[in-house]
């Protein structure tokens, strides 16, 4: 099928296809981590990780089927997902951000020193199974459950964790067991969209998960607005092409990121989409066209 | 038998006793009030009674049932809702879905039924959908559906709490001073209301309050708190004769 594609457009932008694809589904997951439950979590590139090393020795080492590999790193990355939310999520705020950040570390650290996984060399030769029509099915799939979730009784116990922990509480809400649930899921989708960029890139090493990697992650969703799915969406678009289009200066990549969030911390502070609801876009536009009708009457 | 029971509560944090040896007994479909001045303990009373503070002695029990050490959330699914003194909503949520916020102890669906759209989780939405909006609908807030919590005046937004309370199809409803910020109008509908629900919901109403119009009329039984003591207790021509809740609340006229 990509064969077939790279008939029609450039390999180079297939290329970025696939890898926005992919920062979509990590952005997603940790969306539901911090836009939703607005738990602040700086490690997500820790359960990215875990997912790309366990699927990509699986395959490997094990020759296991792709789609199964793929799904055991992910699970793997959601055991631990649960594992750490269970004693960390009593944490608020900054301290939570904290242990999150020596999360991803120790797991980057584990990595360097991990024969099986080629300790700082890194694996290579991981067969390359990602490819554009898997990344957005997958996409497609995960965007109708995560949009059907926010919907439904769970996602919205999620968005009041992160309005009013106590008045959450007061509804009825176990609030340690909804975080960890987000957590878990959260890092599923890490995992998930670790597997596949191990698949795709051939080859990975321990940098490629440092903390940079959790801080790009966070940005997409910030940009985007927290707890929005098209609001994620475009986060990780605009910041898989930023640095694409900033080649030319790319060692100033990280001074733009900077520059980029004061900006939007002063003209949207909820992210680009953070507050936008359909309804409110559907009510605009009735009111337009109302004013435009009376227009053309009067 | 009474609906709650705090039997010798006290509570302190750090060497302030905010609490001491407090009793009080609320009769079924009762309204009770509890009174006092600032930091007499009031709200601490009812942080307890929701489980958000764990007594430091004595026992509360709801229906004859223990409630002592019990988690905030396990409190509300017994059917005890609140609302909060300093107003608590999910305030970049839909005034809908903060009422439907209100059933989530009440409603069972999971995750997966949940994600996946089951029968049974869209049942469910359906029907918490239907009673939010026949509660918005009795507070007078059904056009304001979609709005954001946030942006609704502070009296509605006393009232959208009260009816993400009802939500949770409580039988025993906390409120922790329903009247403050309001205009004599305002509150006089606020006594109408409260009147209604116990008489349409059957529910018992335990309420903290400042104006002592509102209190007097409505209240079938009153508890007066001072320095975390119990001072009086009684319905309220009794305890308005009280003296020492003259001395240290009502005030002496000059």
């Amino acid at each position: 099928m990509d064969a077939y594609l790279t008939q029609y457009i450039d390999p180079y932008y297939l290329r970025l296809l696939i890898l926005i694809g992919i920062n979509i589904i990590l952005a997603l997951g940790l969306n539901i981590i911090t836009g939703v439950t607005g738990q602040l979590s700086m490690g997500h590139a820790g359960f990215m990780s875990l997912g790309a090393y366990t699927s990509a020795i699986l395959s490997m080492q094990f020759a296991c089927p792709f789609w199964l590999s793929l799904l055991a790193g992910a699970m793997v990355a959601a055991l631990f997902g649960c594992l750490i939310g269970i004693p960390t999520l009593r944490l608020e705020g900054d301290y939570l951000a904290m242990v999150t950040i020596g999360f991803a570390e120790i797991i980057r650290v584990f990595f360097l020193n991990f024969e099986p996984g080629g300790k700082a060399v890194g694996l290579a030769g991981i067969p390359q199974h990602t490819n554009f029509v898997l990344v957005f099915t997958l996409v497609a799939i995960i965007i109708v459950l995560n949009a059907k979730l926010l919907n439904s009784r769970i996602g919205r116990a999620w968005y009041a964790i992160r309005e009013n922990e106590i008045a959450a509480e007061s509804c009825g809400v176990d609030t340690t067991r909804l975080k960890v649930m987000a957590f878990t899921v959260g890092s599923f989708l890490g995992g998930l969209g670790g597997g596949l960029y191990a698949h795709y890139m051939y080859f990975i090493r321990p940098q490629d998960f440092a903390f940079m990697k959790s801080i790009e992650l966070l940005n997409m969703v910030v940009l985007g607005g927290m707890g929005s799915i098209p609001g994620t969406l475009i986060g990780a678009t605009i910041l898989t092409l930023a640095p694409e289009l900033l080649r030319v200066v790319a060692e100033y990549r990280l001074l733009f990121y900077g520059a980029l969030l004061v900006i939007l911390m002063i003209f949207r502070p909820n992210g680009l989409l953070g507050d936008v609801r359909i309804y409110d876009i559907r009510k605009r536009w009735a009111r337009k066209e109302v004013q435009a009708n009376a227009h053309t009457n009067s | 038998m009474p609906i709650l029971t705090l039997n010798e509560i006290s509570q302190e944090f750090g060497g302030l006793r905010a609490l001491d040896g407090v009793s009080l007994q609320v009769e079924e479909q009762q309204i009770y009030g509890i009174i006092g001045p600032n930091g007499a303990g009031k709200t601490t009373l009812f942080n307890l009674i929701t489980g958000i503070y764990d007594p430091s002695e004595g026992t509360i029990s709801f229906r004859g049932q223990s409630i002592n050490g019990a988690k905030a959330h396990q409190i509300a699914s017994l059917g005890i809702a609140r609302t909060f003194q300093n107003i608590r909503l999910f305030q970049k949520l839909s005034v809908l879905d903060n009422v439907r916020m209100g059933s989530f102890g009440v409603t069972r669906s999971g995750f997966w039924s949940s994600m996946l759209g089951l029968p049974r989780s869209r049942r469910e939405e359906k029907e918490i959908t239907e009673k939010a909006e026949q509660l918005l609908d009795r507070v007078g807030l059904l056009n304001k559906k979609m709005e954001y919590a946030v942006n609704l005046a502070y009296g509605e937004q006393r009232r959208l709490e009260i009816a993400r309370a009802l939500a949770l199809e409580p039988t025993l409803l906390l409120l922790d001073e329903p009247a403050a910020g309001m205009n004599a109008g305002e509150k006089a509908e606020l006594m109408g209301l409260i009147y209604e629900l116990r008489e349409q919901m059957k529910l018992t109403i335990l309420l903290v309050e400042h104006d002592m119009n509102l209190v007097m009329n409505i209240c079938e039984r009153i508890a007066v708190l001072d320095y975390g003591r119990k001072i009086a207790d009684g319905p309220p021509e009794e305890v308005k004769q009280d003296e020492r809740v003259i001395q240290s609340y009502l005030g002496v006229e000059a």
